[in-house]
């Protein structure tokens, strides 16, 4: 049975209707990507997983259906990294790692992954203090990260990772999410505009065009797969 | 909705607005019509406040100060220079609207909570500078007309004669104010319309667009007070002719600034007919909630529980229901 | 000639308004609580404090001594503001800040109300707080009330402090001010903290009211405004948007009321508040973020 199911999945932003009906799902510890042009509901469709937009249709999560609500849906186990990073400017880097810790109550276990965190990302030990409005691009994606996994989350929503950030940045990036779902069976769902880098990324994928699944199936494949090529790839 | 249905229903409306105005006396005591003059009063000024809060996003909780600018106007110029009261509600507006400019210099530079304070600083204030420049204002005594203007225009206690008709006082007042609301109401409605109505709007919307476009968001934001100022010196005015022709620093209080922003929200900004109801809520429900009960503080309790209440309720005011309602037939102002 | 005995005199003024101060500090950190969770201000928070009062007030006619009747008001108002904000705030929680401000102001007209009907607008007095004796520091006698009255103060101001730095709570409650979708996101209940604000912000208006009432002597249902008046001051002065702004301004907006009104003689009470007036329009003018607010930048 898979992590995640979205089962005829709609969503509207008042008269626009931004998901018209989409089948998805993400196995345990698979990362899957989601691609497609701007406004083709990627977005969305992780919107929808954590409950930031009213939605029709069923979202099930290790088998139950998702509550309707974002804190439920952290507290389930789902840590969504949303378009540009979320971090809250104004606290520090350790504020914004400690909050990433909120649902849970173990606190031996919370000490534990912020040391590992700050071993993982050392730019973040360095800057533990300073706020994190004043660290660049790059840095706060790591933080967003960091402070998701703070969250021991089975499920991990990243929206579109690489915006903003130079290619040798996001690669760094990506590494750090294959390892951490080779190592500790982190499911991850990615909605990326850089298709290449998602596909190459990811073992399946969804292409969405306007609001529908256009094309899905292994990203090996869909790197070969004709339009995707010529729409997404760019030959 | 096609053009010349929606021309069609804003005639309507505003005819039937006009025939409710002209009629309503008719069912009114003499008490009450006063009553709805006083309501009157409140409606000019927040019409103006309309055009300041809801059109051009400035908050006010200064327009009852102003308010008392065109009611001293009035009253100084009628009592202890011997203008004919009527004509002086028009010089009333104008020193308002100059008030209103110089209230709104500050509001260049200010906005939201900031400018909130600031006009309630000028609120709170006014009443003490009523007080301190007693040589011209009265100091807290005030000044009375009653004995002075009324034999020009509006008579004392008796019938007033106008157009070759006889027309009871508290009626010939209620015609008065709603009238004059009725023809500024117009006048806004036409100012909304042009180059100005648009100005504001961008204001209000985003400010730095606005700027960025070319348009002087400050001078905008100073005319904006001052026209909302004319209209709250009109108002004030005439609320001295229908509240006994007496007038005190402690009229105009801070609770007049404060209840004008309250008719205007609870009313709902924006609408005609909202605007209306608001000025009619903050005149009646306190009243009524006096004859509910006469325990001290029992009708504050009241009037701020249906305040609440409305608000919750009817989050877009009493004229936002009416609204939807009556879709095609409200004129939106 | 400068001699000791005017120094002393100095000294003590300085102490009296640090002391008036303290109590517009306390409920200038409720304003700023409130407006920095959800960008209202809580133009009833002084009714608010009032009520709280006088619900002590009760107590200390029926057989409690003041700490007592202050331990179980404080507690009671924290629950009374909570309260308060699921019943009247949250409904309109999605509405524009507006509309939420008019709600305000009918609570105010219904706190206000409520207690002239409640207690009758006879005055009242409270039992003192401190012991009335003075107390000689350095040779110069200062009033045990006013220096317990700053210690409270600023005790209530530095717990609340403590409480948002070191504590998860306070820290989600922050988050949830700052940030209120991606707090969503990490789990928190945007919804809960803001009525946990309400409920600190009514405590500590309590606090402030118990403060204020005992050394007016007598005291009724207008007795909070005032204080509103000069805490808004002294907030506008240290800058709105900081709790420290808020504190420091106030503690300054009293110690200059009071010289003021010490050694100006003509200054009387209506000057005073004429006085908190021109503070706040006076900043407003020239430096609208106060002494320790930042500048508003806007966001394109």
């Amino acid at each position: 049975m898979p992590l995640l199911e979205l089962r005829g999945v709609a969503a509207r932003y008042g008269p626009l209707q931004a998901l018209r009906g989409i089948d998805l799902s993400v196995g345990e510890s698979e990362i899957v990507a989601v691609l497609g042009a701007n406004g083709a509901g990627k977005t969305t469709t992780l919107r929808a997983i954590s409950a930031t937009v009213k939605t029709s249709g069923e979202v099930v999560f290790a088998g139950e259906r998702l509550p309707g609500r974002p804190e439920a849906v952290a507290r389930a186990g789902i840590a969504h990294v949303p378009e540009g990073r979320g971090t809250f400017a104004q606290l520090s880097v350790d504020e914004n790692l400690r909050l990433g810790a909120h649902v849970r109550r173990d606190r031996a276990g919370v000490k534990a992954d912020y040391d590992r965190a700050l071993e993982r990302f050392p730019i973040l030990a360095e800057r533990r203090r300073q706020a994190a409005g004043t660290l660049s691009g790059g840095e706060q994606q790591q933080l967003a990260l960091a402070r998701a996994l703070m969250q021991r989350p089975r499920l991990l929503l990243l929206d579109e990772p690489s915006l903003g950030l130079a290619p040798r940045v996001v690669a760094d990036f990506f590494r750090v999410v294959a390892e951490l779902n080779e190592q500790e069976g982190l499911s991850v769902l990615v909605v990326e505009q850089n298709a290449r880098l998602a596909l190459a990324s990811s073992s399946r994928a969804y292409v969405l065009e306007v609001g529908r699944v256009a094309v899905a199936g292994a990203s090996a494949e869909l790197q070969r797969h004709e339009s995707v090529r010529r729409s997404y790839l760019g030959y | 909705m096609s053009r010349v249905v929606r021309i069609a229903a804003g005639l309507v409306a505003a005819a039937a607005a006009v025939a409710l105005v002209l009629v309503l006396p008719h069912w009114l005591s003499d008490a009450r019509a006063a009553e709805f003059a006083r309501a009157g009063c409140f409606f000019i000024a927040i019409l103006g406040l309309n055009l300041l809060t809801g059109y051009t996003g400035q908050i006010s909780l200064g327009h009852g100060a102003l308010m008392a600018v065109g009611a001293y106007t009035t009253a100084i110029l009628t009592a202890n220079h011997g203008f004919r009261d009527l004509w002086t509600i028009p010089l009333a507006g104008l020193v308002a609207m100059g008030a209103g400019f110089l209230l709104g210099l500050p509001a260049r530079r200010l906005s939201g909570l900031y400018l909130a304070l600031a006009t309630f600083a000028f609120a709170v204030a006014m009443p003490a500078l009523l007080k301190r420049f007693s040589g011209l204002t009265g100091g807290s005594q005030g000044i009375n007309l009653f004995d002075k203007a009324l034999t020009r225009s509006t008579g004392a206690l008796g019938p007033v004669h106008v157009l070759g008709r006889t027309v009871a006082t508290n009626d010939f007042l209620y015609y008065l104010t709603w009238g004059t609301g009725l023809v500024l109401a117009a006048a806004a409605w036409v100012l909304v319309r042009g180059r100005v109505g648009r100005a504001f709007r961008a204001v209000r919307d985003s400010e730095v667009a606005a700027a960025s476009s070319g348009i002087n968001t400050g001078f905008y934001k100073m005319l904006a007070f001052g026209i909302s100022g004319f209209y709250a010196g009109v108002g004030g005015s005439l609320f001295v002719l229908v509240s006994n022709w007496f007038v005190s620093p402690t009229t105009f209080a801070f609770d007049k600034s404060l209840l004008l922003v309250v008719g205007g929200v609870v009313g709902g900004l924006g609408s005609l007919a909202g605007m209306a109801l608001g000025a009619l809520f903050i005149q009646f429900v306190p009243s009524w909630a006096g004859n509910v009960s006469n325990a001290p503080g029992a009708p504050s309790v009241f009037f701020g529980a249906a305040i609440v209440l409305v608000m919750i309720l009817l989050p877009s005011g009493l004229g936002g229901v009416l609204r939807k309602l009556t879709e095609p037939l409200t004129t939106r102002l | 000639m400068v001699g000791a005995a005017d120094w002393a005199g100095v000294a003590q003024q300085v102490v009296a308004g640090l002391s008036s101060g303290g109590t517009y500090a306390t409920l200038a950190v409720a304003l700023v609580l409130i407006y920095r969770a959800t960008g209202v201000v809580n133009f009833a928070q002084g009714e608010l404090a009032m009520f709280s009062t006088f619900v002590a007030w009760t107590l200390t006619q029926h057989g409690f001594s003041y700490w007592p009747a202050f331990a179980l008001t404080v507690a009671a108002s924290f629950g009374g503001g909570i309260a308060l904000e699921r019943v009247v705030i949250r409904p309109v929680e999605r509405a524009s800040v507006l509309t939420v401000a008019i709600v305000t102001i009918g609570v105010f007209f219904v706190v206000n109300g409520a207690a002239f009907w409640i207690w009758s607008p006879q005055v009242k007095s409270m039992p003192n707080a401190f012991s009335t004796r003075p107390i000689r520091i350095a040779g110069v006698a200062f009033s045990i009330s006013d220096l317990g009255i700053i210690g409270v103060s600023l005790l209530a101001v530095l717990l609340l402090w403590f409480f948002f730095r070191f504590t998860k709570l306070g820290l989600a409650m922050r988050a949830a001010a700052l940030n209120p979708e991606s707090s969503r996101l990490t789990g928190i209940r945007v919804s809960w903290m803001i009525a946990l604000g309400w409920g600190l912000a009514t405590a500590l208006g309590a606090v402030a009211g118990l403060m204020a009432a005992p050394p007016l002597g007598s005291f009724d249902q207008n007795f909070m405004q005032p204080i509103l008046l000069y805490a808004f001051a002294g907030a506008v002065l240290g800058g709105i948007d900081s709790a420290l702004g808020a504190v420091v301004g106030s503690l300054a907006l009293g110690v200059f009321l009071n010289l003021l009104g010490t050694y100006v003689s003509w200054v009387g009470t209506d000057l005073r508040q004429a006085a908190a007036l021109a503070v706040i329009l006076g900043v407003l003018l020239v430096r609208p973020a106060g002494l320790f607010g930042q500048a508003l930048v806007r966001r394109v």
